[in-house]
């Protein structure tokens, strides 16, 4: 019962409150969607943290999406011990940097008082959990080897499930008490995705890849 | 020919006292916010000095603007921030992000503690706090830092352009009874080629068709801050409480009533002029493309006469409103740009296309090489200004890409004029030699008088020529008042206040 409260019950609520949440903030309040930074007031541990950060991050997360969304292609690609280990490496430094990044964000807005000043209790929520997340990551890839592989047999089925509407537990259940708790905070981070800060996910500039240098915008006038 | 309008402006230096009006007025009405305190969105620097940010002509440092990049067959314009692939790369720590430091950290004073001290046997003091941690801080900088520092050791001294300026220039500009400093009054140039629009990831910086006034849009900032680092004036600011970053926006609630914009209409010595300038949008890429000595000229040519019937038609298939070309007819900015050739943009080597012109200022050279007091007219034009206290090399540095001619045409008219109007009025110098300095700045007698008439004498009408807008009719057009009134109400939807 509770494996259902926690595992698909808390996950369908996180999606909707997320996606329901961030779409109304968009609508009603498009100003509040900023990356409110902070480097104008200390820029030399923010190039650290930030960079560490977004850098150590972002591939992981485009990595665990891969895993899926295109299980047999990442299979294959750690089909042999080489591109394994490699895998595995590459994962656990990404890891490391996403965690030392975070960490030094974490130093720097308890150290800086003028960080302090622009410190929400919504940050701290936020840094507390995406810190809390990869260290439950690290530890998983250093304690339980080859998640590269058993990833895409406990937690791809797990998450499949839950996106083609036909849920289930049975990969998740039997898994150790670490894993689940790296699940449940990946499921919390997304209920408190439209909450805080981390909305600033929404707003990468992707058009600037193809858009004019310059924009001239008339004046709406009525069309006859 | 696709033509548009730009409401421009031309300061005169010559009649700037540096009083900061302008700056208070500004600092009233827009940047008296938390997060802005810091922000001048206009400001009056001594030059040669350091100005705000902190030697922002350095481009080294601070990566503002464009650059040419060095191809004689197909010369291309590139940001000299970053490419757009580097703006991705860049994105999560900006690395030419001016800081607070580059600034000046806000401050304010414990004022309660004059009244809440026990007493005691000192007097109580109000102590310094910083604006934004509260904490008690050394005031170490602030807004106008180097004012009237000219000639300073410690702070003009730092002044970027005098970088390679002869040992011999540099001690002109700073021996005792001989320095000379400006004042240099600056907001957004709104330009046409603006370097914080083309830097921006989100697309929130966009240049108004009608009047050509560059805004950033603050629903689609996303606090990116390139605009900062790319804007080469650093005229534009992030907001480090609501993180949006904010500009100058030539107070165009204001313009839009037909106001001056407050800088222009406290103007104390009544400097700044305004009006509406026609240009060829068409000629912006080939424009920005010559050397640096001939940027003002190809700029002076993209401005069209609002005059020539050939113009005002095609103005109008170009969509410019009738009542946009008469303000263009009537704009004083015209004349000091264009017709006379008076008022030159600043740092037009940014390649940016500034659309706020200045006229040089004057003042010391007339009694340069009359040091023992008295002030006989120098009528030897050219060499006088040769042996003037203004270097002129300094200022085309600073408004003409380095072309020292154009410096000294503008100079040559200004002293004709001034020749002119002495023969007229206080008759030491004979009408021969007003008429010889004419025809060495190759004027009239009449522009001589028109020049001195906008100059000196103009009236509220005169210095600002604001275009008619109809906004009324462009919401009428759209939507009937009273829906408009039902569906948004009056104003924003909510303050600019900081997301969670």
């Amino acid at each position: 019962m509770a494996d259902i409260l926690l595992f698909i019950v808390f996950p369908y609520v996180a999606v909707a409150l997320a996606v329901g949440g961030t779409v109304y903030r968009y609508l009603t309040n498009q100003y509040s969607f900023t990356s409110l930074s902070s480097q104008f007031l200390e820029s030399e541990l923010q190039f650290w943290g930030s960079t560490l950060w977004h850098y150590g991050i972002i591939p992981t997360l485009l990595i665990h999406m891969a895993g899926f969304t295109i299980p047999k292609v990442m299979a294959a690609l750690h089909s042999t011990p080489e591109t394994l280990y490699m895998a595995e490496l590459a994962g656990k430094i990404l890891g490391l940097m996403a965690l030392v990044g975070a960490g030094a964000m974490i130093v720097r807005r308890l150290t800086f008082s003028k960080i302090r000043a622009v410190t929400t209790p919504a940050d701290w929520v936020v840094l507390f959990l995406l810190f809390m997340q990869v260290f439950f990551g690290m530890w998983i890839a250093f304690g339980y080897r080859w998640g590269a592989v058993w990833f895409l047999h406990a937690a791809t089925p797990w998450v499949v499930s839950l996106a083609t509407f036909q849920p289930s537990v049975a990969s998740v259940t039997a898994l150790p008490l670490v894993i689940k708790l790296h699940f449940l905070n990946g499921v919390l981070l997304i209920t408190i995705f439209p909450f805080g800060r981390l909305v600033h996910m929404v707003s990468f500039p992707v058009s600037y890849l193809w858009r004019r240098f310059q924009l001239v915008i008339w004046t709406r006038r009525k069309v006859i | 020919m696709k033509i548009r309008s730009q409401v421009s402006m031309v300061f005169h230096l010559d009649k700037c006292i540096g009083c900061h009006t302008c700056s208070v007025a500004c600092k009233n009405i827009w940047t008296d916010r938390e997060g802005a305190e810091y922000m001048w969105w206009n400001n009056v620097e001594t030059k040669p000095g350091v100005g705000f940010p902190t030697q922002w002509e350095d481009q080294d440092k601070y990566h503002g603007g464009w650059e040419l990049e060095d191809k004689p067959k197909d010369p291309t314009l590139k940001l000299k921030l970053q490419n757009r692939l580097q703006t991705f790369t860049n994105l999560f720590s900006n690395p030419a992000m001016p800081t607070m430091d580059d600034y000046y950290e806000p401050w304010t004073y414990n004022y309660s503690d004059l009244f809440n001290s026990p007493l005691g046997n000192d007097q109580p003091t109000a102590r310094p706090i910083s604006r934004i941690d509260g904490k008690p801080i050394d005031i170490e900088s602030g807004p106008n830092w180097d004012d009237d520092l000219g000639g300073s050791n410690i702070y003009a001294v730092n002044d970027p352009l005098l970088k390679d300026m002869s040992a011999e220039e540099k001690q002109r500009l700073f021996s005792i009874e001989q320095l000379f400093y400006f004042y240099m009054p600056r907001i957004c140039n709104h330009c046409l080629n603006a370097a914080c629009g083309a830097a921006c990831p989100s697309g929130a910086i966009y240049k108004r068709a009608e009047d050509g006034v560059v805004l950033i849009n603050q629903d689609k900032c996303r606090g990116w801050r390139m605009c900062v680092s790319a804007c080469p004036y650093k005229k534009t600011y992030y907001n480090w409480s609501t993180g949006k970053s904010e500009k100058c926006i030539l107070c165009y609630p204001r313009l839009e009533t037909g106001q001056a914009p407050a800088c222009f209409h406290s103007c104390v010595g009544r400097i700044r002029y305004l009006g509406v300038l026609l240009y060829d949008a068409d000629q912006i890429p080939d424009a920005l493309k010559v050397p640096d000595e001939q940027l003002v000229e190809r700029q002076r040519q993209m401005i069209l006469d609002p005059h020539d019937p050939k113009v005002v038609a095609a103005a109008k298939e170009s969509g410019v409103p009738d009542g946009v070309i008469t303000a263009a007819q009537n704009s004083p900015v015209y004349r000091y740009v264009k017709e006379w050739e008076l008022a030159l943009p600043l740092h037009p080597e940014y390649r940016t296309l500034p659309m706020l012109f200045y006229v040089p200022p004057l003042l010391p050279v007339l009694n340069a090489t009359q040091s023992n007091g008295t002030q006989r007219v120098e009528t030897d034009l050219f060499s006088s200004l040769e042996s003037a206290r203004v270097p002129v090399r300094y200022m085309s540095r600073t408004l003409s890409g380095g072309n020292d001619e154009l410096v000294i045409k503008s100079y040559q008219k200004m002293i004709a004029v001034r020749i002119y109007k002495r023969a007229e009025t206080v008759g030491d110098v004979t009408a021969e030699e007003a008429a010889a300095a004419l025809a060495k700045a190759g004027m009239t007698a009449e522009e001589a008088e028109a020049i001195y008439r906008l100059t000196s004498l103009p009236t509220y009408q005169e210095r600002f020529v604001i275009p008619p807008y109809s906004r009324e009719g462009d919401i009428e057009e759209v939507y009937d008042p009273q829906q408009r009134k039902a569906e948004t109400g009056f104003g924003k939807r909510q303050g600019p206040q900081r997301g969670l």
